[in-house]
């Protein structure tokens, strides 16, 4: 069965075998065919010759011995001395004729008495068939082939017979044609064929090897060298000699690897060009950002002394200036995320500690809003994964489902199995609409229905999630029942590097809920285009 | 007494708030515009802090951090623009105890200026071993087979730590809150910097240390006595 395998895979992979081993199919055929249209040719020439001469020897053989035996009596004494006279008399005339002989033959002479008691015969009569007797007996010249016995071996003869006209009745007249030199001269016709055959179609698989080779080895060259152009050697080009359909192929392929290694080196240029500019901004912001922010500090931290609408500028400065910075930090992050030079500092990290220390930072808004959290988080789960990322991931969600929670219990799981680890956030508040569950984690997307933005959120902060989650490899998925409650479910691989299959944790309404109404949309990986509703993508790459 | 807090930062406007904010928390400040004046600041003014803007003109902050540790273990916290591990662990490993990113709140940075000025005061008469390090821990002074070891007291303060309990396995965030004296989480990678920082002046060879020895997943420990 592994060979089967094995050999259909060496079948697939070469074009050179399987040409080879077609025209080797098809030689064959043809080589066989042929061979046996010749053998056959030929044997029926033999025989065909020999049969003529036959007839002729049997004519002439009659003709005497009627003329010898006219007058023979089978019933006197003395017949069969006549008859082995006649019979030698025909041997020796037909020796010294000049007419073409047939070769060696037995002749057979006998009366025309087949079953009956008295019945004279010369020669071996013994071997001829006795369907053959009736044939002459019935007064005509009949052919037959079959065998005689020849000092002990059976040999395949040509018989052929003829009723002699004598006064007292016709006689039976045989000639036995051993058939062994042209069965001789068959053989070495077949094994020549054979031989010849046989060289022949080994020449042909050389000639058809030689040939294809002389087409698939440019094939082949461009195969390798597309291969390490796709490696990454962008100057991998084919060497291209001649006009024919090969030299046009190299030239369409070196003028798209052209195409595509100019296409990189911009977009390269690009990420450089995006990586200089968040780093100067990101400088240049952020210095006089930071006066700014201490200024309103220090001015926040006299306000007690201040005019009340001294004060409360002071407050809303400091207030809007949180913002501002955090929207700026975003902006920042996403900017290196769509850039491509986002880097992942993957350590192995305690979940249940990262978990914790989100859920701890937002534990005052949960206070504030007298929304109950609750906790199911087991220690003892590691994983390569980048802990601040993570860490804001989780914070991200909580805040969100805090938020949309309408004060209901917010449950925070952790899970893992072998490959994966799971974070799922639930709340039972606004839920999500269907649709909404691919929506939310668009830039700057906020549901229609106002709700007091409590974390005043950059409205970046699921973008940045849902980026960060693709950094690990990793899945952030949403799910929701209007008027119920959403799901938000981050699954990472325990190992960096890993593709993820499942998420041991469940996406759906809590295992006692059996409704099921909003869909689950997995996060598209990277490079593919968002998927449908319900289907669940791959890892990323 | 009040302490000293240097400034070395080429941005006026921050430079006079930092100034404004730092003397209304008690401190005493003096400001360089310039990473090749810094060093000469040090020497002359020795400051109990020094706050160093990495992004600086003429000397870079990295290399002005390093001049500073060549001749003092004063406490350095790095004022920086980016928070990329790769900048964060460049500017530890020149030197540097801390590092505060801009824009940060003010709150923080002073509790930062604060942790690291605190000393404390009284200190029990111990001789601490690891291996064949030998810690005069009063007297500040750490040696291998009589060949003393220069490190600032950041570094010092962490391997007395580690030596105090030697099989105590510390996790990041313990050290964090011994060594450093940052009660809420910080930034683990500080830890992580100095360990390696440590190892480098302390092993005899760093890569296969013997001293500070690594507990995979959870912490650090220190090597039998």
């Amino acid at each position: 069965m592994e060979l089967a395998i094995a050999w259909g895979a060496v079948w697939r992979r070469s074009l050179q075998l399987r040409v080879v081993i077609s025209t080797l199919a098809l030689s064959t055929a043809v080589v066989l065919v042929l061979g046996f249209v010749i053998q056959t040719q030929i044997a029926g020439n033999i025989l065909q010759a020999k049969l003529d001469d036959a007839q002729n020897q049997i004519e002439s053989g009659a003709a005497l011995l009627e003329r010898e035996l006219a007058s023979v009596d089978p019933n006197r004494e003395g017949a069969q001395g006549e008859l082995n006279n006649a019979l030698d008399r025909l041997t020796n005339s037909s020796d010294a004729s000049g007419t073409p002989a047939a070769g060696a033959f037995r002749a057979v002479l006998a009366t025309t008495a087949i079953g009956a008691n008295s019945s004279v015969a010369a020669g071996p009569l013994e071997d001829v068939p006795s369907d053959l007797r009736q044939s002459v007996a019935d007064g005509a010249r009949a052919v037959r082939y079959g065998t005689v016995d020849s000092q002990g071996i059976d040999v395949p003869a040509l018989m052929i017979g003829q009723p002699v006209r004598t006064a007292n009745g016709d006689l039976e007249f045989y000639l036995l044609f051993p058939l062994d030199s042209e069965q001789r001269t068959l053989g070495l016709v077949q094994s020549t064929l054979i031989v010849g055959g046989l060289v022949l179609l080994l020449l042909l698989a050389g000639i058809a090897s030689i040939i294809t080779r002389q087409v698939v080895r440019p094939v082949r060259r461009a195969a390798e060298i597309a291969e390490r152009f796709a490696d990454g050697h962008l100057d991998e080009r084919l060497p291209v000699q001649g006009e024919d359909e090969l030299a046009r192929l190299g030239e369409s392929y070196n003028e798209m690897a052209g195409s595509i290694q100019e296409q990189i080196r911009q977009l390269e240029e690009f990420g450089a060009l995006q990586r200089r500019f968040t780093s100067d901004v990101s400088h240049e912001l952020r210095t006089p950002l930071t006066t700014v922010r201490m200024a309103a500090d220090v001015l926040y931290a006299s306000r007690e002394e201040l005019l009340p609408a001294l004060r409360r500028s002071s407050e809303l400065l400091v207030t809007e200036l949180d913002r501002f910075e955090a929207l700026l930090g975003d902006l920042l992050e996403i900017s290196r995320l769509d850039a491509g030079v986002a880097e992942l500092g993957a350590e192995r990290t305690d979940m249940h500690t990262v978990v914790v220390r989100a859920v701890e930072h937002v534990r005052g808004l949960a206070d504030e809003t007298g929304t109950p959290l609750e906790l199911e988080l087991p220690t003892g789960i590691y994983a390569d994964v980048d802990p601040r990322r993570v860490e804001r991931i989780v914070r991200n969600l909580v805040a969100n489902a805090i938020d949309h929670s309408e004060a209901k219990p917010v449950q925070v799981v952790l899970a893992a199995d072998e490959h994966a680890v799971a974070v799922l956030v639930r709340d039972h508040g606004v839920g999500l609409r269907p649709g909404e569950a691919s929506l939310v984690f668009n830039r700057f997307w906020r549901a229609e229905e106002s709700r007091a933005r409590r974390t005043g959120g950059t409205g970046l902060g699921l973008s940045i999630a849902v980026e960060d989650a693709r950094l690990h490899g990793g899945w952030l998925q949403a799910w929701g029942v209007p008027g119920e409650g959403a799901v938000f479910r981050l699954t990472l691989p325990l190992n960096e590097g890993d593709v993820l299959e499942s998420s041991p944790l469940p996406l759906g309404p809590e295992p006692d809920t059996a409704r099921r109404v909003g869909t689950s949309v997995p996060t598209p990986p990277l490079g593919f285009a968002p998927v449908g509703d319900g289907v669940p993508a791959g890892g990323a790459r | 007494m009040k302490s000293r807090v240097l400034v070395v930062d080429d941005d006026p406007a921050l430079a006079e708030m930092l100034t404004i904010v730092l003397r209304g928390e008690g401190f005493d400040t003096a400001v360089v515009g310039d990473g090749t004046r810094a060093l000469p600041a040090v020497r002359e003014l020795r400051p109990d802090v020094v706050l160093l803007d990495l992004m600086l003109p003429g000397m870079n902050g990295i290399d002005v951090c390093r001049a500073i540790r060549t001749e003092s273990g004063v406490p350095i916290v790095m004022l920086t623009a980016k928070s990329d591990t790769v900048d964060i662990v460049l500017g530890l490993e020149s030197g540097a105890d801390d590092y505060v990113v801009k824009p940060f709140k003010p709150k923080e940075l002073i509790a930062r200026i604060r942790a690291r000025v605190r000393r404390t005061e009284t200190e029990p008469a111990e001789q601490l071993a690891i291996g064949d390090v030998t810690i005069d821990v009063p007297a500040h002074q750490v040696a291998r087979a009589g060949e003393p070891i220069a490190l600032t007291p950041l570094e010092f303060d962490l391997l007395v730590a580690l030596a105090r309990k030697p099989r105590q396995v510390f996790t990041r965030e313990v050290l964090l809150e011994q060594v450093w004296g940052y009660r809420h989480a910080a930034d683990t990678r500080l830890v992580n910097v100095h360990v390696q920082r440590l190892r480098s002046k302390v092993e005899r060879d760093p890569e296969h240390p013997e001293v500070v020895l690594t507990v995979r997943g959870v912490g650090y420990k220190a090597g039998p006595p």
